[in-house]
């Protein structure tokens, strides 16, 4: 195939990855900070359909993007509170922001249903090339987060906190408010993942519009072991399993779609099977309070 | 008292937790230069008085003077502000991190760990603490870790450096060095607050000392002027229980047999074990010191069976090759054990006492064709409580409601009760009251004299002196020699913690030895 | 300002009062919405919690929900118990349907009124998928250690896809105009329903003796007890030599043969045939039935009728008042998050702080 024909199937994939990557690495900041955080499907739900609602109600896709943010944001909160504050259990918590978030985009979405958008424009490079401001805002975000851990004291302080409450407590460092910003992060970051799907990637609502997404990014995070420049790998790849869908039957291949439709599914099951079998380099990065709740009175 | 300021001063200060008191009216005042010790057994309040100047927890009431001004700290941030460092008892460091990192989190002005790593050098090469500040803190010896304390306190200038049981982990070549550290500091004018229960380093190192008993000041002194036993009773209200090791003429028939114990770290910070040899006859104990860290915990779950080992025949009780056998199968066949955590490892924290029993004496009639038998449960429960003074409410009571004392003589009795041919014991009297811990002594002692073959691994080489027929020390995943108590001292002991026994020879092969004393 | 103090013992009684306090704000906060829909809140959850009670079918159809959400619950909350967390039983169940609408399908040329063996037979099948199913995830995680988590999640993903193939290619009904559809079931392979004019099925008993077994493994059985245990303190259970591969697999097992059972209950039952989805989700919302009923089996079938009722009222919602379907699952995460913040007092209690700590330690 000449570079014309791969030039659309790269681009594909890339845009596949997106989602995935930008709920990936809040994800990771959430975990690094010792908070395993579930409900990353709920709050892309949520963002994805606050984000359609605002940019078809005109708003722009800016705005809509913004909202989509917020909106994780607002379900983060939820959760934060209620493992923070309430010290309950991280899994369940996660599990019910999950079913709340489905649930309430349902819920609120079913006017949205039939309607469409564009798509978002993309920033011109001439020669009639183009990037799409949200894919770039994920290679960025990539960087961004990258630094924050290796090179900055605020990600020193949360690699720290991850590790041991405990002792970031008795250091005095302010635990509770560093997790809750974490999460808050990672919160946003699941929203505006929502929000590429709903406004740019499909563009349209339905219900369940993550499909599972939301659960791959936080398989992704393992996959990567904590690390920003794998996530980016990671995303890749399973952008290019899921572009290899819509692209198989162009190919030729003739394979029932919902056998195609399982190959994400499965190749998470694979690779986290993969990873799981060298579990010393796996312990290493894991953050070792990871899902504990920690409470301060010692 | 001389007429300066104090530099810290404490009136009146009271905490309590959920119905506990930990401090109640409690007096304290520290000159500058001073080296004052608080002295008091496990759960007299001296952490929680500690954590109280560092800002970590907040008292109920009472009032903080800071060179005659009064004061509220409110965290450990502003402690550090107004000068005060704290050198925490379990330390205070991320294992993940580097020395660099772990120092740079606590220093408020935030520069860079590269940038950090000159300061770093100077201070320690300054106070003789060596350390390389781009080391990750895991690969670190529990001694080096120490100095990363020190020398994060030092950073920042302290006028008071509060030090917590310091010396509890340290070889007794380590706490000679320490203390050439810390006498320089109270000689610059620097005050030091020196948490313990050992009255020898009390007495050689403190100017005054406070004692504290169940949560109140029984006693102000100068340590100096005071004799051990006259320390011991202020800080227990009676006498010091001695336990006597004496000789028995009981036939020593190898029981609990280590050949060439080998396995791999646990975790990516542990230890990997390399070709431990030991014998430990019917009728003994052997002690095993050294800092943990050193493979302690990996040859823990090495006996216990809560991993498996690559060569059955690594690990022998009664002629038996038991070293591929699950913990039950092992204490089927006679081998008792007492891990060192209590709770959440020896037994279920918010489970009842009765219940906690099942988890290593259900084998003794306890389980009938897979249904739990209440009534025998219960009965087994009660026997232990009795038998073993454990206080408590009942067999209901749930573990966690136990003092750290009661529920060791209820675990130690809980193995006792199985009648053994051999048991493993981890750090028999870790954070046990004084009383607790000389009936457990007494305890191991008659199984001892019962013919039992008993292995005690533990960090406190003064507890090993008092029990142990014959000691070595673990250090860096190997064995040293095995020594007879009265032929070794702490010197040659905390010589091999340091890993200074060369390689071990022969001699040490199970079987070889004359055993006795 | 308060703070929270952990308490040596769960209070027994905050722990049954929680879920309590979790349904009332949960209607509290689902008046507000109707409210803001503009419907009168009062009038809105009497459609909701009453009218679909009104009827013997309608009673009929209260309990045949109940049916899936309690086989379900009671399976996972075992395995919640020792937290071993199956949260794929949709997956389970979706592979129960189509292991017993497979034997009706296959053995259909065969059978007749007289064929007793084929319900049990079908029951078995759906059993063995449901554990086919959830064997998968627990031996991941017991032989290379992946999270169960994740992987029985994927595999609920990828069970309907299965489904919509089989139903669309080879089980599709050949006089079926096409639909995506399985031929209906024999009379043999179906369960009758228990009263006329209701379609609530064997399946429901089958369900409470489900419970009363599970309370004694529970409560009286030895692997019972090492089951909670290793869920509780892990640590201790490594000690006692339990061990943590069985609790994996008995959990999941038990988890899968649950909601496989459940699946089979479901086509056998009311559905009658194989379609392209065969669960509106009822394994997830068995994970909030679990929880609701404090993995305790009595509890979890009290919650099932609880969430069933909520199911329900939002079909009537739907119907009389012009509300979204979708309302329901609002109700249903909003009464777990409510639950879980209301759980905070069956292990810590309030305790007033007179002096105000500095702000960022607190």
């Amino acid at each position: 195939m000449s570079l014309s024909g791969w030039l659309p199937i790269l681009a594909g994939v890339l845009a596949a990855a997106t989602p995935l990557l930008i709920a990936a690495l809040g994800e990771l900041i959430a975990e690094k900070s010792g908070v395993l955080n579930l409900g990353v499907e709920g709050m892309m739900l949520v963002g994805a359909l606050t984000a359609f609602a605002v940019a078809s109600g005109g708003a722009g896709y800016a705005a809509g993007a913004l909202a989509g943010a917020l909106a994780g944001v607002g379900l983060a909160a939820l959760f934060a509170w209620l493992t923070l504050n309430c010290l309950a259990s991280q899994v369940a918590c996660g599990l019910a922001i999950t079913m709340l978030g489905s649930g309430l985009s349902a819920y609120a979405g079913r006017d949205y249903v039939s309607r469409t958008l564009d798509g978002m424009a993309l920033i011109p490079l001439g020669g009639g090339f183009g990037f799409d401001p949200l894919i770039v805002t994920g290679l960025l975000l990539t960087v961004l987060v990258w630094y924050f851990l290796q090179r900055s004291r605020a990600g020193l302080v949360l690699r720290a906190v991850g590790e041991s409450p405990a002792t970031a407590h008795a250091l005095g460092l302010p635990v509770r408010c560093i997790r809750w910003a974490a999460v808050l992060f990672g919160g946003a970051c699941a929203g505006l993942a929502g929000a590429y799907l709903a406004i740019d990637y499909t563009p349209m609502w339905v219900e369940g519009l993550s499909a599972g997404r939301g659960w791959i990014a936080l398989a992704l995070v393992v996959f990567a072991g904590w690390r920003p420049g794998r996530t980016l790998l990671g995303a890749w790849l399973y952008g290019g399993v899921g572009i290899l869908q819509f692209h198989a039957q162009a190919l030729g291949i003739a394979v029932p779609a919902q056998f195609l439709g399982m190959l994400p599914y499965l190749a998470t099951i694979v690779v986290l099977t993969l990873i799981a079998r060298d579990p010393l380099t796996q312990r290493r990065h894991t953050p070792a309070s990871l899902g504990q709740p920690w409470h301060p009175h010692a | 008292m001389s007429a300066t300021i104090p530099r810290l001063e404490l009136r009146a200060i009271r905490k309590h937790y959920s119905g506990t008191i930990a401090n109640d009216d409690i007096d304290l005042v520290v000159h500058p230069g001073e080296i004052h010790a608080v002295l008091g057994e496990n759960g007299a309040g001296k952490s929680t008085l500690m954590k109280i100047i560092y800002g970590v927890v907040a008292p109920d009431a009472g009032e903080l003077f800071w060179d005659g001004q009064p004061v509220r700290i409110h965290s450990p941030a502003q402690a550090r502000r107004l000068g005060i460092g704290m050198v925490f008892q379990h330390f205070s460091l991320f294992e993940s991190l580097s020395v660099a990192e772990n120092i740079a989190l606590a220093l408020p002005d935030a520069p860079r760990p590269a940038a950090l790593a000159g300061r770093i050098r100077r201070v320690s090469a300054d106070y003789g603490l060596a350390l390389e500040p781009m080391q990750p803190v895991h690969e670190l010896s529990v001694g080096e870790r120490q100095r990363v304390e020190l020398v994060r306190c030092l950073l920042q200038s302290p006028r008071l450096l509060i030090l917590d049981e310091p010396t509890s982990v340290l070889t007794p070549q380590a706490v000679e060095a320490l203390f050439v550290t810390l006498r320089r500091l109270a000689r610059e004018g620097v005050s030091l607050l020196y948490i313990s229960h050992k009255l020898e380093e009390i007495r050689r190192l403190c100017d005054q000392a406070t004692v504290l008993r169940n949560g109140r000041v029984r006693a102000h002194c100068r340590p100096a002027e005071e004799s051990a036993a006259s320390l011991a009773r202020l800080m227990i209200g009676g006498e010091l229980p001695a336990t006597r090791l004496t000789p028995n003429a009981l036939p020593r028939t190898p029981r609990l047999v280590l050949d060439r114990l080998s396995r791999t770290a646990d975790g990516p910070f542990g230890t990997p074990l390399r070709e431990l040899e030991l014998c430990v006859h019917s009728g003994e104990i052997v002690g095993i010191a050294g800092a943990s860290g050193n493979g302690q915990k990996e040859l823990l779950e090495a006996l216990f069976g809560e991993v498996a080992l690559a060569d059955a025949a690594m690990l022998q009780l009664a002629g038996e090759d038991i070293g591929r056998l699950g913990p039950a199968a092992r204490r089927a066949r006679g081998l008792g054990m007492v891990p060192e955590e209590r709770l959440g490892r020896a037994a279920v924290p918010a489970r009842s006492l009765a219940d906690n029993t099942l988890l290593t004496a259900a084998g003794h009639g306890l389980v009938r064709a897979g249904l739990i038998r209440r009534p025998a449960v219960l009965r087994f429960a009660r026997a232990l409580i009795e038998g073993f003074q454990v206080r408590c409410k009942g067999a209901q009571a749930p573990a966690n409601s136990l003092s750290g004392g009661n529920l060791q003589k209820f675990i130690v009795g809980r193995e006792l009760a199985q009648h053994p041919q051999a048991l493993v014991i981890a750090q028999p009297t870790w954070g046990v009251d004084v009383a607790s811990a000389a009936l457990i002594h007494e305890q191991l002692l008659r199984l001892r004299n019962d013919g039992v073959a008993l292995l005690v691994i533990s960090e406190d080489l003064d507890e090993l002196f008092g029990l142990c027929d014959r000691i070595a020390v673990l250090a860096g995943g190997r064995l040293s020699p095995v020594r007879e108590t009265g032929a070794t001292d702490a010197a040659e002991l905390g010589q091999w913690m340091g890993g200074g026994f060369g390689p071990v020879t022969a001699a040490a092969a199970p079987g070889m030895r004359d055993v006795h004393a | 300002m308060f703070t929270l103090e952990a308490r040596t013992l769960p209070s027994v009684r905050a722990m049954w009062l929680a879920p309590l306090a979790a349904l009332l704000l949960t209607l509290l906060g689902g008046s507000v919405l109707f409210a803001a829909f503009g419907h009168a809140p009062l009038q809105a959850l009497s459609v909701y919690f009453l009218q679909p009670l009104a009827s013997v079918y309608g009673i009929g159809e209260w309990l045949l929900k109940a049916t899936p959400l309690a086989v379900c619950g009671l399976g996972l909350a075992l395995g919640f118990r020792a937290k071993v967390w199956n949260i794929g039983a949709d997956g389970q169940f979706t592979l129960g349907a189509i292991c017993a609408g497979g034997l009706a399908i296959a053995c259909d040329g065969f059978i007749d009124a007289e064929s007793l063996w084929i319900a049990p037979a079908m029951a078995l099948a759906g059993i063995a998928g449901g554990m086919m199913w959830a064997a998968l995830p627990a031996w991941l995680r017991t032989r290379y250690g992946s999270s169960e988590i994740l992987s029985s999640l994927m595999l609920a993903y990828v069970a309907p896809l299965l489904l919509g193939w089989l139903v669309n290619g080879p089980w599709r009904d050949p006089a079926g105009f096409n639909f995506p559809q399985s031929i209906q079931f024999a009379d043999a392979a179906l369960l009758a329903p228990l009263h006329e004019g209701a379609r609530v099925t064997l399946a429901f008993p089958v369900a409470l003796v489900l419970a009363g077994l599970l309370c004694f493994v529970q409560r009286y059985t030895y692997a019972g007890f090492r089951l909670q245990v290793s869920g509780e303190a892990p640590l201790a259970a490594r000690h006692a030599g339990y061990s943590q591969r069985a609790a994996v697999w008995i959990a999941m097992l038990t988890g899968g043969a649950c909601a496989g059972f459940a699946g089979y209950a479901e086509v056998a039952g009311p559905l009658g045939q194989l379609q392209p989805s065969v669960s509106p989700g009822y394994g997830f919302t068995a994970i909030i039935v679990a929880f609701v009923g404090r993995l305790d089996p009595r509890g979890v079938v009290l919650a099932a009728l609880l969430l069933s009722l909520l199911a329900l009222g939002g079909e009537a919602a739907q119907m009389t008042l012009d509300l979204p379907a979708a309302i329901s699952g609002v109700f249903q995460g909003g009464l777990l998050c409510a639950l879980l913040a209301c759980d905070t007092f069956v292990h810590y209690r309030l305790r007033r702080v007179y002096r105000k700590p500095a702000a960022h330690t607190s």
